[in-house]
């Protein structure tokens, strides 16, 4: 596999988000408006590349009885070095973010492509799987981000783009739009049309109900 | 060189499932992500503080800018020309520190460098509040309290209180300008609040905060009976509630109760109104 492929796959074919369902609540969390969307993606991408760096540098001294420990332990410092940077350089935007850089650590994301990849590979083809993963999960976030914010508040960047109701004009906010249950509806959405355009992705279920007679004979 | 470096090969030589290894790389792990985090810490500080303070400034400003007749009445005293136009407000409104348990002024305080978290933390500098009194959910109170004064040729002009308090699911700081009565409400300001989107929240909108001058925060007897309700607001110390944010219009009620009651600001009011500032 070419370290384009670790880069391309995980965009639409293999998308965090909608494929593997890693990363949600950070999800639901940082869509309100797209600016926070896009810091979010940012700070997440920046985490997986260097996280899968740094754990495929020490894979081969990384004992298997404490590796989560070890793993979680190297993400946690990059990710509070990171949010420390935040509030130094981009105060306010650290401030509508609050805990949700230091939660990025709990993103099932991160952890999982430590463990799944950057465990058994090299350093470079780690640093790309990370980045494409995160470019991945930011190309949803995005997504997510600019309907919720347009449909929400009628602007994009906080740029109004139409005028709303309250201003004398037409458009009529979505006020569910700011509530964490719609980016829910989005995703959902979105899982949808991806698996109605790419219907492989569709999984099989793991178990199928059976005839009532087969439990009695 | 070569005689530190042999244990070091030999350590990480060791198997993976040796004891001595994963102990070592353990507290290795540890070590290296420690000092990488407190290195960051310590020299991103200075950047950090000088974020913070600039923010209370900015509120400062807001805070002033959403009074209304603010500008004028500064304008009218004068001291708007003094201080130069911009920025204007923070510099001629006055920062006093108040002594909350006797209402007296703290003459000999720094104001300026007034930090409640710290108090927060000191039991020399703060209170613990009893469940039954605490009804602005703030667990422990600063014996002091900074307000802002509005003051021409010596006469009380406008008095600000901060005042803060559990909403709904967020911490709401608010500040209250009060007329030289010391009853009426000059106006509203929400400084800081984390509530729902859409519901609790409103109350930061222009529409809701217009509602608040001319209300008065007691009766005649002295008794705080400000309030927010349910419907439409019939009397001067009731102020029209959030419909769908219950939760955060008593929370507020109560936040303005406590800060305007005996643990508040209540014995300052009262001393102003006797003895004047």
């Amino acid at each position: 596999m070419s370290l384009k492929h670790h880069l391309i796959a995980p965009l639409i074919g293999n998308n965090p988000i909608t494929l593997q369902i890693l990363g949600i609540c950070s999800a639901l969390a940082v869509t309100t408006t797209l600016s926070t969307a896009v810091t979010m993606s940012v700070a997440l991408t920046v985490v997986l590349c260097l996280s899968g760096g740094v754990i495929s540098l020490m894979r081969n001294h990384i004992p298997p009885s404490i590796r989560l420990i070890i793993q979680i332990t190297i993400v946690a410092s990059i990710v509070i070095v990171i949010d420390q940077f935040m509030q130094a350089f981009m105060f306010e935007m650290s401030k509508k973010l609050s805990i949700f850089v230091g939660l990025i650590v709990t993103n099932c994301l991160v952890l999982g492509r430590a463990e799944a990849f950057a465990m058994r590979n090299p350093v470079l083809p780690s640093v790309m799987d990370g980045l494409g993963n995160g470019l991945g999960y930011s190309l949803v976030l995005l997504i997510v981000g600019a309907l919720r914010e347009f449909l929400g508040t009628g602007a994009l960047m906080g740029v109004p783009l139409v005028t709303t109701v309250a201003d004398g004009g037409w458009f009529q906010p979505l006020g569910l739009m700011q509530l964490a249950p719609s980016a829910f509806f989005i995703l959902g959405l979105l899982v949808w049309l991806v698996r109605a355009m790419r219907p492989e992705q569709v999984e099989q279920p793991e178990f199928r109900l059976r005839a009532p007679e087969d439990r009695r004979s | 060189m070569a005689e530190l470096f042999g244990p070091i090969r030999q350590f990480f030589a060791r198997s993976n499932d040796d004891l001595v290894k994963i102990i070592g790389m353990a507290v290795l792990v540890a070590f290296v992500s420690s000092a990488a985090v407190s290195v960051t810490a310590v020299m991103l500080r200075p950047y950090q503080e000088a974020n913070r303070a600039a923010e209370q400034q900015a509120r400062m400003d807001q805070m002033l800018d959403t009074l209304p007749g603010m500008r004028e009445l500064m304008m009218g005293s004068g001291m708007m020309m003094e201080s130069g136009m911009m920025g204007a407000g923070v510099a001629s409104l006055e920062t006093r520190l108040v002594n909350l348990d006797d209402g007296s002024f703290a003459r000999d305080a720094d104001a300026a460098g007034f930090d409640l978290a710290a108090m927060l933390q000191d039991p020399e500098a703060s209170i613990a509040l009893e469940p039954d009194a605490d009804i602005a959910g703030i667990k422990r109170r600063a014996n002091q309290s900074p307000v802002y004064v509005l003051q021409k040729d010596g006469d009380l002009m406008l008095i600000v209180l901060p005042v803060y308090g559990a909403g709904y699911q967020s911490t709401i700081r608010a500040a209250l300008a009060i007329e030289a009565d010391l009853v009426t409400i000059a106006a509203l300001a929400i400084v800081e609040q984390g509530d729902t989107p859409g519901f609790g929240a409103r109350i930061e909108e222009p529409d809701w905060l217009a509602q608040w001058p001319g209300k008065k925060i007691t009766d005649e007897t002295g008794t705080v009976r400000i309030e927010l309700v349910r419907g439409g607001a019939s009397t001067p110390y009731e102020v029209d509630g959030i419909s769908g944010a219950t939760r955060t219009s008593n929370g507020f009620t109560n936040i303005l109760r406590f800060w305007l009651g005996d643990k508040g600001f209540g014995p300052f009011l009262t001393r102003l109104r006797q003895e004047g500032l």
